[in-house]
């Protein structure tokens, strides 16, 4: 068999936790220019039993975070995503899109209203790693005299994902308990100014926390020695998030997709609608009226063999009608699953489509997203 | 002879008398990770040097497993479709994927001896 074990990662970049993953005998892989654990010694699929039955930890310090200064941050950044930002009282937290002026996706991101000891209120944002200098440029660009866009390079991030999440991170941040899906605070540990949102990646409950880099380490080894916690690499990442039914931008959303093509429609709020002033409007609120030409769907391989990313899909007749962009094998369904995109008028679930893997018919059916309920916690 | 040999693509051969089995090393369980299913050719199938003896799906992606001699499958190990991760666990034990009657068994003299192949496992890591 082909492998690709010569990793060269010396250009890499590294996060804090370099070499506490090595420690604990990760597999390191390159990840959009990180050297980053793929897994730990217990292997993807005992990492995504844990996370969906105790607590994962992921280094998640690779993305970018920055905070967005000014008179008004939040009304300046709606110039850029379909949100409503403005809206978002302190203390929240809100998934969007940075659209380009076509209506496709340049990243997906969350944005937090934040107060920050040494900004004030700020907003606060988190995007993907590939590029994030570049789109942290553009967004100061585009915002030029409006806002300042400060990334926070000097600071770690990490995940803490699962139903046990919350009583472990209350032994750290009692008020974290007070926090509910998609809400966020700066709290104080040990006199150092964290900040802790409820809100992750794994379709599970569970925190991310924004930390200085020089307290990364001490911080994930205190909550490595948590008897509920383990340590979670990229792969687990991978298959929770796709059981939980969330894009990974450069595969199941980019500048090519729009949101309404990839069934994120609720991330163009109401309010934005109305008022038509955010990129791409015009074809964006055209597709919410007339209907999409295709559709992000759920995809179900019947049997046991794995639909890969690239793969055509194609109808009975032999028609291509579509193309898979994530797949994986589920540990929780314990049969494999995957998104795509596919014409409309196949994309209604329990339709039967096929693909080609290997030489052979592969026979799959349309299945609802998620793959696995979300087990978000939304208050009492 | 009863000595595993090895390829450059990490498949190991164990021959007796004109029957060999075919298996993965360590180290390539290893780098593939959880093994969640196994394909494997048909019994009766005759297979080249270098054509497909099986693929194995992990989590994450597929790998061809190559044949390392030419042959006829005589056998294939039907317990991998219960449970795939015995790759894993034994891969040189109970993960073997097939077994071939072979013509020509002196042709494995060629591959690497557990020596050689620690070797290169050393130099391509």
């Amino acid at each position: 068999m082909v492998l690709d074990s010569r990793s060269n990662t010396t250009s890499l970049k590294k996060t804090p936790l370099n070499a506490l993953h090595k420690e604990y005998g990760a597999r390191m892989v390159e990840f959009s220019g990180f050297e980053m654990p793929l897994q730990y010694r217990n292997g993807i699929i005992k990492e995504h039993e844990h996370t969906r039955l105790a607590a994962g930890l992921f280094d998640v310090s690779h993305m970018g975070q920055g905070f967005l200064t000014g008179n008004d941050p939040g009304v300046a950044i709606e110039k850029l995503v379909p949100s409503d930002i403005m809206g978002l009282s302190s203390g929240n937290v809100c998934y969007t899109l940075l659209l380009n002026d076509d209506g496709g996706i340049i990243d997906d991101l969350l944005v937090s209203n934040l107060t920050v000891s040494k900004l004030g209120p700020v907003i606060y944002v988190v995007l993907n790693a590939v590029n994030a200098q570049a789109k942290f440029c553009y967004i100061s660009e585009k915002l030029k005299n409006l806002v300042e866009v400060k990334p926070a390079s000097d600071r770690a991030l990490v995940a803490l994902q699962g139903p046990m999440s919350e009583m472990v991170i209350s032994r750290y941040f009692p008020a974290a308990s007070e926090l509910v899906f998609m809400q966020a605070k700066g709290m104080t540990y040990q006199g150092v100014e964290y900040f802790v949102s409820r809100s992750g990646y794994t379709g599970e409950d569970g925190f991310e926390i924004s930390l200085p880099e020089h307290c990364a380490e001490h911080f994930v080894r205190c909550l490595v020695n948590e008897p509920e916690v383990e340590l979670i690499g990229l792969g687990a990442r991978d298959t929770l998030r796709l059981e939980a039914g969330l894009c990974l931008y450069g595969n199941d959303i980019d500048e090519s997709t729009t949101p309404i093509e990839s069934g994120l429609n609720w991330t163009v709020s109401k309010r934005r609608r109305q008022s038509r002033n955010f990129p791409g409007a015009n074809l964006i609120l055209e597709q919410i009226e007339e209907g999409v030409a295709k559709l992000r769907v759920g995809l179900l391989p019947q049997g046991r063999v794995s639909l890969r990313p690239g793969s055509s899909l194609f109808d009975k007749g032999g028609n291509n009608i579509g193309v898979v962009t994530s797949g994986c094998y589920s540990p929780t369904l314990k049969q494999p699953v995957a998104m795509g995109y596919l014409l409309k008028k196949y994309s209604e679930i329990g339709t039967t489509i096929y693909s080609e893997i290997r030489g052979r018919d592969l026979e799959i059916e349309v299945a609802k997203l998620p793959f696995v309920n979300t087990n978000y916690y939304r208050g009492k | 002879m009863d000595e595993r040999r090895y390829t450059r693509d990490h498949e190991w051969i164990k021959i007796d008398k004109d029957i060999a089995i075919i298996g993965i090393t360590e180290f390539a369980q290893e780098q593939l990770g959880d093994i969640v299913f196994v394909e494997l050719p048909e019994v009766g199938k005759l297979l080249s040097k270098g054509d497909e003896a099986a693929v194995l799906e992990s989590v994450k992606a597929a790998a061809e497993v190559y044949c390392p001699i030419g042959g006829e499958v005589i056998e294939v190990n039907d317990g991998l479709n219960d449970d795939p991760s015995v790759v894993n666990n034994d891969p040189y034990g109970k993960g073997w994927f097939i077994k071939l009657r072979v013509t020509d068994p002196e042709s494995i003299d060629q591959l690497m001896d557990e020596l050689d192949y620690n070797s290169f496992v050393e130099s391509v890591t």
